[in-house]
């Protein structure tokens, strides 16, 4: 048999039901890669005794009949999903010693469908940064080589730990996080799928807020069906966030026809400039191509709005983030540099426990709502943030789905990225803001390889509450595509 | 007449507006499902959303909502369908998330006003706004010289933030502001008003200005005025204070202060430097909040009677004083107590009876008139007992005082001592012959013109029957025997 670890989902799934393979041989197999692809930094917390554990609960539960729907399936959740008894850091050191005493919403859901969770993986810093970079726990690895077969390359993020895990093999599938991007660009980066659901699809209970009118929890896996399976086994109404949609969750799978026909693909006149990257414009223009001899109908639409996206998710994000990081304090879970005074205590504790990027965007979003810029920076914002969802929303009018690049450029280098100033790597969410101040679903897929043999994602956009059209393209697009290349095994045999 | 202060250069009036906070009568808190009992032990009410653990979100208590609402109507206020909720942010050890979440911009309430009535007659107080909102924790900074306590039980209990215009014009009218809305609150059961406790807490606005000038000079805030005697002494105090700083030639600009009891003066609170910027925002937490027509309609239909009214209905319908029917309808409790012992009975001597012996005996225990040792039920039976003839107004303190000590009835208490009135004439009659024969040089003395005598033998009847005669029969049968 060929090795478990470059099994799809839905495959194994069907292994399992066969009784060809167990859980345990699956957990086990994951554990195994897990080890001898430690070096790629992906997890920050492995967890094998309790994934054995849950895979022998789950083989048991499947020999006495009772299946979930991922029943068996090891996955792995992003460091900012709170996961009882086990730490949960956000990647940060203020909270590298919390332990949460309770489940986020979207583990507890996944749990319930049989998963096992192999670990927590590694992201930027309280998902603040497109690199992984960012974290106090060290950067994740792009499983992905340069052309001298280096390990150079970063994964992105910040669900960077999640795309690289999904994309070596160290777990089937993973939870992301996907703010401004951060489903999306790393999914692009490592060559692996990933949805960022409408904005109250998923529960955002118990996951660690960075911004919390963005924030959105979506899966990250090997194709689309996968993701469709995940999220079916993710989203709902939860009475513990205000925020989630009442709607009913509908099976996303159904979607996943193929034939798409008839159907309207919008194409964004904003998102092409002169100076867009040759590999990503080829790749959108293959994109087209293949809708196009698919039976869709391509439009060219504009959403005027787009190039006031970028500031204004750095100011609504950055506001909402420095009111939302305020509880990390020193006086309860965090922790503590003692000082003399309590402001002292906050000063030392903040200035010890937050690495830099996460105290520029605290720095920046407390003078966006300072008194006397307030309306100039943060209302602006929120007024042209309602302009960039009616762009979107006028647009919907007449296309089904639309077909943007996910990132403006392929994987980059640690040492590029580096050299970069903050704002420079700001400009890599200039693709996927749009759609997250709009809170529309996006799905990354990859298509096809950079001249220098990386994968490049392309994003389907669809309407509020409309995954269904956003999977039934993209499983369309990746038939087409046929994009089939992994990044070669870390360690062969 | 408007209320003036005689300064040394001339008259100043005075421009006061109060923001009342009170707690939400709401078994939960406002976010969180964590209980609101006052009392408990330290930290044992307290949710991990009230601790602001990582990725807990805050949801809104529909109680909390509907108090507010109930509260507005209460205030004649217009109810705003559409309220939204914002970020207060700042940094304490005991608020814990590092802001607190209130209604800046969308407030729940809008505008209203309570009526009240002073010596100087009865003025409308506007009401700008009531918002809901979060309590914080409590800091507990004595009980060490080098630590803090932070306790987190009150941390997240629902606030209802009540402004006022500054259409207060005199300390006894920011009084009595204060009573009417404490006597509105409870009865509406959205708060208890116990500012002892702290589940009703007062800031209070003072500005002053010389009579005749048209702009407002900067008022300053006095923060910690929680009983209405203090609400009055701060104005009276602070009033002065700004008067005396302006005839000494001084000007000052708008700050916040804090009153101090036992010394009798306000204080500098925070200095300048350290002065917050709390950087409103809306919280994305949570979604605005929209009200039907239909949802404050049906609040509105199930509304109490509410003290005014009440009032009222006392003195229109009743025929009590103003006065009296003023402290009868202060609280809920009180005008319950009342009308219960009411049933059927003379309503202005039952109201004597609850605002002179009932109170000076629950005055005198420490007890609230819930806690009465009598019974609303027994008093109503024991004026009915005087009015009925069956024990007279004398016998009847006494049977007062028995109820207090043992909790029984009145009609059980006059069987067992015996102290049914007599009203049967035979039984008087012989009653009065017994003593006339056996004093008949006092008789003499009578007939011989010393009418003062009367008394004494009044007094030696009743002494001879424990007080029992009827003091009317009595009277008019020892007169005729004399005559």
């Amino acid at each position: 048999m060929e090795n478990l670890v470059d099994l799809h989902i839905h495959e194994a799934l069907d292994l399992l039901k066969k009784k060809e393979i167990s859980s345990v041989e699956l957990t086990q197999s994951h554990l195994n890669e897990m080890e001898k692809a430690a070096f790629l930094n992906a997890y920050i917390t492995p967890t094998p005794e309790s994934a054995l554990a849950q895979a022998a609960e789950s083989d048991r539960r499947r020999a006495a009949g009772i299946c979930g729907a991922l029943e068996g399936i090891p996955i792995a959740n992003k460091d900012l999903y709170c996961t009882k008894g086990i730490k949960t850091t956000a990647a940060s050191k203020i909270l590298s010693q919390f332990i949460p005493p309770y489940e986020s919403t979207v583990s507890e859901k996944l749990k319930h469908a049989g998963t096992v969770m192999l670990g927590k993986l590694n992201t930027d810093q309280f998902a603040m940064g497109g690199s992984t970079m960012t974290s106090w726990f060290g950067v994740t690895k792009n499983p992905w080589t340069d052309e001298t077969g280096a390990y150079s390359l970063v994964p992105g993020g910040s669900s960077g730990g999640s795309a690289a895990a999904v994309s070596a093999g160290l777990c089937m599938g993973a939870t992301g996080t996907d703010t401004g991007g951060s489903i999306r660009q790393p999914a692009s980066f490592c060559g692996v799928t990933g949805i960022k659901p409408t904005y109250g699809r998923c529960s955002r209970y118990g996951i660690v807020a960075f911004a919390s009118s963005l924030d959105q929890a979506g899966p990250m896996a090997r194709d689309v069906q996968d993701c469709a399976l995940l999220l079916n086994n993710m989203a709902g109404f939860d009475p513990k966030d205000s925020t989630v949609s009442e709607l009913p969750v509908p099976d996303f799978t159904a979607a996943l026809t193929g034939d798409i026909r008839g159907k309207k693909i919008g194409i964004p006149a904003e998102y092409r400039s002169d100076n867009l990257n040759a590999d990503v414009a080829a790749a959108w223009d293959k994109g087209i191509r293949l809708l196009k001899e698919a039976g869709a109908e391509i439009i060219d639409v504009s959403l005027p709005h787009t190039k006031y996206a970028l500031p204004v998710y750095y100011i609504v994000a950055c506001a909402e983030a420095s009111s939302n990081l305020s509880r990390y304090d020193g006086v309860r879970y965090t922790t503590r540099v003692n000082g003399n005074t309590l402001d002292e205590l906050y000063e030392n504790t903040r200035t010890d426990g937050f690495g830099a990027e996460v105290i520029r965007r605290i720095l920046l979003g407390t003078f966006v709502l300072s008194a006397g810029f307030y309306d100039a920076y943060y209302l602006r914002a929120q007024r042209v943030r309602r302009l960039i969802y009616n762009d979107f929303k006028q647009v919907f009018q007449t296309v089904d789905a639309l077909l943007a690049p996910a990132a403006p450029t392929p994987a980059l280098t640690y040492e590029a990225m580096k050299n970069m100033s903050p704002v420079d790597t700001y400009l890599g969410d200039v693709f996927t803001t749009p759609a997250s101040l709009a809170g529309l679903p996006a799905l990354s897929l990859p298509v096809t390889l950079s001249k220098t043999g990386l994968p490049i994602g392309l994003q389907i956009i669809g309407n509020h509450f409309d995954e269904n059209t956003v999977f039934h393209v993209a499983a369309a697009l990746e038939t087409a595509a046929n994009f089939n290349k992994r990044p070669h095994r870390v360690v062969k045999g | 007449m408007r209320y003036t202060i005689q300064g040394k250069t001339g008259l100043w009036e005075l421009i006061v507006g109060l923001e009342v906070h009170c707690q939400i009568i709401s078994k939960a808190k406002v976010f969180s499902g964590a209980s609101t009992a006052f009392g408990a032990e330290q930290n044992t009410h307290v949710s991990f959303v009230d601790a602001a653990f990582p990725g807990m979100l805050p949801v809104l208590n529909e109680k909390c909502v509907e108090q507010c609402v109930k509260t507005g109507l209460g205030l004649n206020a217009k109810i705003n369908k559409y309220s939204r909720f914002d970020r207060k942010n700042y940094f304490y050890a005991d608020l814990p998330s590092g802001y607190q979440i209130s209604q800046l911009y969308h407030p729940i309430v809008g505008e209203g006003f309570i009526e009240v009535t002073t010596d100087r007659g009865t003025r409308k107080i506007g009401v700008e706004r009531l918002h809901l909102e979060q309590d914080a924790g409590k800091s507990i900074h004595d009980m060490s010289p080098s630590k803090s306590f932070i306790d987190l039980n009150r941390c997240g209990i629902g606030l209802m933030e009540i402004v006022s215009k500054p259409d207060i014009q005199a300390p006894e009218e920011a009084g009595e502001y204060l009573r009417q809305l404490r006597a509105i609150v409870r009865a509406l059961g959205t708060c208890d008003g116990n500012m002892d406790e702290g589940s009703m807490r007062c800031d209070v606005n003072v500005s002053v200005r010389p009579v005749g000038e048209q702009t407002l000079r900067p008022r300053v805030e006095v923060k910690n005025v929680n009983s209405v005697r203090f609400v009055m002494q701060a104005i009276e105090i602070e009033a002065a204070r700004q008067i005396e700083l302006y005839e000494s030639g001084q000007t000052f600009s708008q700050e916040t202060r804090l009153f101090d009891a036992d010394n009798l003066e306000t204080r500098p609170m925070r200095s300048k430097e350290n002065a917050n910027d709390y950087r409103y925002f809306p919280d994305p937490d949570l979604p605005p909040v929209i009200l039907t027509d239909e949802y404050i309609e049906n609040i509105r239909k199930n509304l109490p009677e509410l003290p005014e009214a009440k009032k009222k209905r006392y003195v229109d319908t009743l025929g009590l004083t103003p006065y009296d029917a003023g402290i009868l309808t202060a609280d809920s409790e009180t005008s319950h107590y009342f009308e219960t012992a009411l049933k059927g009975q003379d309503a202005k001597k039952v109201a004597n009876w609850v605002i002179g012996d009932l109170f000076a005996l629950l005055n005198k225990s420490g007890k609230t008139i819930l806690e009465s040792p009598i019974c609303p039920e027994h008093l109503g039976q024991l004026v009915g007992r005087i009015a009925d003839n069956t024990i007279s107004g004398k016998i009847a303190k006494d049977v007062f005082e028995l109820m207090a000590q043992t909790g029984k009835s009145p009609d059980e208490i006059i069987a067992e001592k015996g102290l049914k009135q007599i009203t049967d004439t035979g039984a008087i009659e012989q009653l009065i012959d017994d003593i006339l024969a056996q004093n008949p040089d006092k008789v003499a003395e009578i007939k011989a013109g010393k009418d003062k005598l009367k008394g004494w033998f009044v007094g030696q009847v009743m002494r001879a029957c424990q007080g029992k005669a009827n003091p009317a029969l009595l009277n008019e049968l020892l007169n005729k025997k004399l005559s």
